[in-house]
Order: structure tokens, then C-alpha cells, then sequence
């Protein structure tokens, strides 16, 4: 029983550590911009793929590059070629197709839909160009089996897990302790009055998107590695939750994309586990709603007050 | 040092400024006056550069400091290069920043350590009132310790030419004397203030110079002893 229920955990920590990975790129973006980036979640498909291609090539599968790296160097040359590229990408985006909308003042809602369609242009895209053939990711390092209290978990998923919080802690120094992050937090609350401090905004919107498709790229590859197989709408239901998740955790907030991250995941496994799988969206998700009726800023999230 | 030429500023379609011009020389306070939507704040973020969608667009005229039109420069780079700041109009400090956090992003661009160090000294001089509350959330100050960080916060970007939008808004008429002799102490340091104020009254005595804004157009100028005792501008600014 307990090996169970020390297995599921590990589980749900492991899940966990994707949405939140994806989730506070949704709410570094939403923080700074307000805008809520659904194409997010097919970043992290993008990064997906981008681990993919970087594996393989260094491999040595298209010729370019002669065979016989070791799997360990692949990979640690896989994760920032994935997270430069991934991120390269996030602020493609935005500097083709939200930054112009912003300039002319766009509603928020324009944003939105612009978003939401990037994200279908970046699923159909991968589809027309690589074919809707699934990919396998390579194995880059054996799977080694770790013992924990009865209940056996891979060394990749204990990765994926570390990361996440690793990850986790730089972010929320770079956020409170360095003068780009007191940037950042300045956006979020005022926007207007952030170049009147000699702050060029663009340059804390793009290293926002920097820091939010990195992280998807790091999941993405991370989540590669676990599952092995990546199609172009990898991302999609993904993203959703972990935008959910950002919700329900106080969307702004980063301890609420972390925390709401692994609500979601706990949820989930444990419905899955006492239940059955079928029922594992309906209930989660019901009582996430639930938690937002009850505090509908999210857990972490604060109602603005504004003096006159 | 600082000219501005035939203005003409729009929001949209609908024209803001219709062609002003006035200067300020270095070491003055000048005050623009005028009733509420006479254009004094746009006058201020269009020299601050802060353009559309929240500015307004500059359709023609010139802003020309220290000799350098500053059409085409980026509003963080009036800020940068041309060492001018804007304490904009409702203060816009950031709530979710402590007061030291605030003074602290507004020297973001800056390298020069030991002048910062001297400015922080000079900002909690001015405004003992921001040291007690140093460590606390900008959003729990009362209004008038809020315009104290916005000033402060203007000083702190290392600007020897400083725009402010109404800073005797919200402010208690004691604390409102405080503020202008905190400014008038800062004129006397050799900093440069453009001021614009609703309340003309104050404005006019602690400036040496005035412009009366009136719907997008400049009706009168002069010395402000000169303009205090204006006829015109005493019936419709100073009640009488």
C-alpha cells in the first residue's frame, strides 16, 4: 500500500513538474503583459521538437555530424541548444505577432485570439512540415531504476522532478533579487510609467519571453525523454492545464504557477489512482473550479488596490 | 535649454495642442498652468517622449533640448541620455515594488555607483518621511509619502531636468508647502523644474516663470509676480 502510494507520488511530482514548468511561462508573460499566451503550450511542443532534432543530429542521423557522441555529452548539449532555440522562438512570436498590436493599442482580447492562433499555426505548421508521423525520441542516457521507500522510480523521471524545483529557485531569484526581475515586477504593476525610469520595455518583454520558452524548452525535452513520443498536438491539451494551473495557483504569481502546477498533477493521479482514469479530468478539474469560486484571484493571487 | 516650437499633438484624430511654444533655461522652475484638459499633461509626455497607445502623437513642431531635437528619441533614452525625468501625473509608483526597490529600478540604467549613493542621501534628505518606511510596500504609503517616492524617484534616474505632473494632487495643504519647498531646495541645487499644476496659486509663487495653457493653446506668459497679478488670469485662475 504504501509503495503505492509513494509511487503515485512520485507520479503526480512528475507531471506536476511539467505543468509548472509550462505554468510560469503562462504567468510570467500574463504578469508582464497581461496577455495570456495560448500559443504557451505549443512551445513547449516546439521544444519538444527542437530537443528532438538536436538529439539526433548530434547523434549523427543526418550525416552532418559523425556518430558516436556519448549519449551523456548529447544531452548536455541537447538542453541549452533546446532552450536557446525554443526561447528564440517564444520571442519570435512575440516581436512578429503581438508586439505590433501592442503598439496600436489592440485590446486585450486581440492579443488573446492572436495568441490562440499562433499556437494552431505552430501545431499545423510541425503537421505540414513534418507529416503527421509520430517521432521517437532517441534514448540519450540508460534509464536507471532508483529504489525509494518500496515504490522503484527512473532516474529520468527524478530528473525531471530536480530540474523543475532547480528551476524553480533560479527563477524566483532572478524575480525578487536581481534589478531585471524588480523590472519585470514593475511591468506588472505599471507599465506606463517603466521607460520614465530609463528602462527600455522591450528589452524586459523579450527577456520575459526568454525565461518562459526556455522553461517550456526545458520541459519539453525533459518530457521527451520520460515519453517518448511527440506529435504536433502534444502541447495543446498540456498547455491548457498548465494554464489552468497558473489560474488556480494566482495567475502573476510564480509560487502560484508552481504550486498550481502540482494541485493539478496530485489531483489528477490520485482521482486516476481511487477512481478510475475516465473520471480523472472530470473531478480535478471540478474541484480546481471549486477552489476558484471559493478565491477567484487564485490561491496565491492578490486583488489590486489602487490609491487616489 | 529646453524649446519647444509650435506643438501640435493629437490623440487619435482629435487635436490636444495646437501649436505651442515655450522655454525653460536652465536653473528656472516653470510652471505651466491651466484648467483641467487645458493640455498640461499631454505637453509633459510628449517631451517625455511616451507616445501612442497611452501618449499622444506629435503631428508638428519640435522639442529641442540642449540642441538635440528629441523627436526620434525613445522615451527611455530622454531619460538615459538626455537626463531629463517625468514624475507623471497620479504618481504611477509601483505598489508591488518597497520604497527602496523603487528608487532603486529608477537607476536601472546607470553605472556611476557613488553618485547613485549620493543621490539616494540626497532623496532621503529631501523626504526623511521615506526612510521610516524604507522596507514597506509602495502601495501602503499615504498619498503624499506616494508623490515624496515619485519625486524621489525622478531624482534617483541622475536627471538634472525634472517634469512634474501636479504635485500638490492629493496632498493636504501643509504637505503640500512641504513639497514645493522640497522642490524650490532642489531649484537651489541647480536642478531644473517644469512644473504644471492646476493649483496656480502655489505654482505661481514658488516659479520664476509661467505659461497659462487653455485648451491647447498658450493665452499668456510671463513672470509669475507678473502673472499673479494678471487681471485675466486672476479672474480665471486664481478665483478672483
Amino acid at each position: 500500500m504504501l509503495d503505492t502510494i509513494i509511487q503515485q507520488g512520485f507520479n503526480a511530482l512528475q507531471l506536476g513538474s511539467y505543468y509548472s514548468l509550462i505554468a510560469l511561462g503562462y504567468c510570467l508573460v500574463y504578469g508582464v503583459l497581461l496577455l495570456i499566451n495560448f500559443a504557451h503550450g505549443d512551445i513547449f511542443m516546439v521544444g519538444a521538437y527542437v530537443a528532438f532534432f538536436s538529439a539526433t543530429a548530434l547523434l549523427g542521423q543526418y550525416g552532418f555530424i559523425q556518430p558516436g557522441i556519448p549519449g551523456w555529452v548529447v544531452l548536455a548539449l541537447t538542453i541549452p541548444v533546446t532552450m536557446l532555440l525554443t526561447s528564440g522562438v517564444g520571442i519570435f512570436i512575440e516581436r512578429v505577432a503581438y508586439k505590433p498590436l501592442r503598439l496600436k493599442g489592440a485590446n486585450r482580447l486581440y492579443l488573446v485570439i492572436t495568441a490562440l492562433m499562433m499556437g494552431i499555426v505552430l501545431e499545423y505548421g510541425n503537421l505540414a512540415i513534418l507529416g503527421a508521423s509520430r517521432k521517437s525520441f532517441p534514448s540519450l542516457v540508460p534509464r536507471v531504476l532508483i529504489e525509494v521507500g518500496g515504490a522503484t522510480v527512473t532516474s529520468l523521471k527524478l530528473a525531471a522532478i530536480v530540474v523543475c524545483f532547480l528551476v524553480f529557485g533560479l527563477l524566483h531569484w532572478v524575480v525578487t533579487r536581481t534589478k531585471l526581475g524588480m523590472a519585470m515586477r514593475a511591468v506588472s504593476y505599471d507599465k506606463f510609467a517603466v521607460p520614465l525610469m530609463g528602462i527600455p520595455l522591450d528589452i524586459i518583454i523579450i527577456f520575459t519571453f526568454f525565461l518562459g520558452s526556455s522553461m517550456a524548452g526545458l520541459a519539453g525535452l525533459l518530457y521527451a525523454m520520460n515519453f517518448p513520443v511527440l506529435d504536433p498536438f502534444m502541447g495543446a491539451l498540456v498547455g491548457w492545464k498548465a494554464f489552468i494551473a497558473a489560474v488556480v495557483g494566482g495567475i502573476g504569481e510564480i509560487r502560484g504557477a508552481l504550486v498550481g502546477g502540482f494541485l493539478l498533477a496530485f489531483l489528477e493521479v490520485t482521482v486516476a489512482a481511487t477512481f478510475s482514469s475516465e473520471l480523472r479530468d472530470l473531478i480535478s478539474f471540478s474541484i480546481l473550479l471549486g477552489i476558484l469560486t471559493w478565491k477567484p484571484t487564485g490561491i496565491f493571487g492578490k486583488p489590486r488596490t489602487t490609491k487616489i | 535649454m529646453l524649446s519647444v516650437t509650435n506643438l501640435q499633438v493629437k490623440y487619435g484624430n482629435t487635436e490636444a495642442l495646437h501649436g505651442i511654444s515655450f522655454t525653460v533655461n536652465q536653473g528656472e522652475i516653470v510652471t505651466l498652468i491651466g484648467a483641467n484638459g487645458a493640455g498640461k499633461t499631454t505637453t509633459l509626455l510628449s517631451i517625455a517622449r511616451l507616445g501612442p497607445p497611452e501618449g499622444p502623437k506629435i503631428a508638428s513642431g519640435d522639442i529641442v533640448y540642449k540642441g538635440q531635437s528629441l523627436l526620434n528619441v525613445p522615451p527611455h533614452e530622454i531619460v538615459t541620455k538626455m537626463r531629463m525625468a517625468l514624475a507623471p501625473e497620479g504618481r504611477h509608483i509601483f505598489g508591488n515594488l518597497t520604497v527602496e526597490e523603487n528608487l532603486k529600478l529608477a537607476t536601472f540604467a546607470r553605472q556611476d555607483t557613488e553618485q547613485i549613493a549620493t543621490d539616494y542621501q540626497r532623496v532621503y534628505d529631501l523626504f526623511p518621511r521615506l526612510v521610516e518606511r524604507r522596507k514597506q510596500r509602495s502601495e501602503s504609503l499615504s498619498g503624499g509619502e506616494q508623490q515624496m517616492l515619485a519625486v524621489g524617484r525622478a531624482l534617483m534616474t541622475g536627471s538634472d531636468f525634472i517634469m512634474l505632473d501636479e504635485p500638490s494632487m492629493g496632498l493636504a495643504p501643509l504637505l503640500m508647502y512641504d513639497m514645493f519647498r522640497a522642490l524650490k531646495e532642489l531649484n537651489s541645487q541647480g536642478m531644473t523644474l517644469l512644473l504644471i499644476e492646476q493649483n496656480a496659486r502655489i505654482a505661481l509663487q514658488f516659479a520664476h516663470r509661467g505659461y497659462v495653457l487653455d485648451t491647447g493653446a498658450i493665452v499668456a506668459s510671463g513672470d509669475a509676480k507678473e502673472l499673479m497679478n494678471n487681471p485675466e488670469v486672476k479672474k480665471a485662475y486664481l478665483g478672483g
